[in-house]
């Protein structure tokens, strides 16, 4: 390390503090005080299912498509996913479903 | 006060099953950055004070190298803004579902992740439960795993007795599986649709590593030209309007 202590926990404060206002600007700029603007509503009903999305293809993102195992194992455990949870309807067992059968796929047939 | 007492313990229980992907995927992520800081020379403290005040897996991945560089809390700070920007997003669509909470509402936008975010926007609370102790609870149950993990992760991460290649899907998992669930029940097809495929033509478009914020700042200019359409068409009711997006417009609607 050639930070002293002081200089890396300034380091870590700022990386702190650059996260804190990422997740505190929205609560302080709309206040519980004052009403909502009717556009901010809106956002806040249709943000969560889109942002969903995004991370869906977020954490997706470093799949590898057009090469290595051309994201097969992926595709194979997300529609097993799908299948059991629109059949069964709950999540953890829907969850576990798509990740064992993934780690499992990567382990053997795609290792 | 026994009464708030029981009221409180029952929203730890009702919060519990809902942050267990989240123990899995974070035991292994914290695992994984603790071992990370250990194999660079930092000491298990450093794990656990990051860990706890900055709480975003991602950033403190990035952190170790800043530590490791020369000394710029400057650029700390603006890194951490870009990494983390999609808070902002995580902000505005809680904004409803936090306030009213009291003094823990801070907590909850303190310990605002991808997957806090991702459990509290989307559970359904049973009656009569205080919201804001299940939130909290979801919140401090995951803020836990990631510091005892981390903190785990240091001390024996290099004697990992098992192979936990591809664990990490568990976070896939979930949020496709909270996906699919919102758009089973609310079926607000449309902004579903803006999510994926704004992210998907960024993602093609600006790559892995920068697609982001492009893709934050394309929804937003879709939804601002979504609400005026939608504001127009409901200030002009006799207006002849496409039947298509009204039929959208007005499902929204039902299910909000």
């Amino acid at each position: 390390m050639t930070m002293t202590l002081i200089q890396s926990l300034i380091v870590i404060a700022a990386a702190a503090l650059g996260t804190m206002v990422t997740r505190f600007l929205p609560f302080l700029a709309f206040p519980e005080s004052k009403p909502i603007p009717p556009f901010i509503i809106y956002l806040g009903k249709v943000l969560p299912l889109a942002v969903m999305g995004m991370l869906v293809v977020y954490s997706l993102r470093a799949t590898p498509v057009t090469s290595g195992s051309h994201g097969i194992p992926e595709l194979i455990a997300l529609i097993s996913l799908v299948l059991v949870h629109l059949k069964w309807r709950n999540m953890l067992v829907s969850m576990a479903t798509g990740t064992v059968l993934y780690m499992v796929l990567i382990q053997t047939i795609f290792a | 006060m026994k009464e708030k007492i029981n009221g409180i313990s029952k929203a730890a229980i009702a919060a519990f099953p809902h942050t267990i992907p989240i123990a899995f995927a974070w035991f292994f992520l914290g695992l994984s950055y603790g071992l990370l800081m250990s194999t660079k020379g930092f000491s298990v403290w450093y794990t656990a004070l990051m860990a706890t005040v900055i709480f975003a897996g991602s950033l403190e991945f990035v952190t170790v190298n800043l530590l490791l560089g020369v000394f710029n809390p400057i650029l700390a700070f603006l890194i951490a803004l870009m990494v983390n920007a999609r808070f902002l997003f995580y902000g505005l669509a809680m904004l409803t579902k936090y306030n009213g909470t009291g003094k823990k509402k801070w907590y909850l936008v303190f310990g605002l992740t991808d997957e806090t975010f991702a459990v509290n926007s989307s559970a359904q609370i049973p009656d009569g439960m205080s919201r804001g102790w299940f939130y909290f609870f979801v919140t401090f149950f995951s803020h836990c795993y990631w510091v005892l993990s981390s903190v785990l992760g240091s001390l024996i991460g290099p004697h990992l007795p098992f192979s936990t290649r591809g664990i990490d899907f568990v976070l896939t998992a979930m949020f496709v599986t909270i996906f699919l669930d919102e758009w089973l029940k609310h079926k607000r097809y449309s902004s579903a649709v803006v999510g994926v495929l704004v992210s998907l033509i960024c993602l093609i478009i600006f790559g892995k590593d920068s697609f982001l914020i492009p893709t934050m700042l394309g929804m937003l200019v879709i939804f601002t030209m979504m609400y005026w359409h939608k504001k127009r068409h409901n200030s002009l009711p006799t207006t002849e309007v496409p039947c298509e997006t009204t039929d959208i417009h007005s499902s929204q609607e039902d299910s909000q």
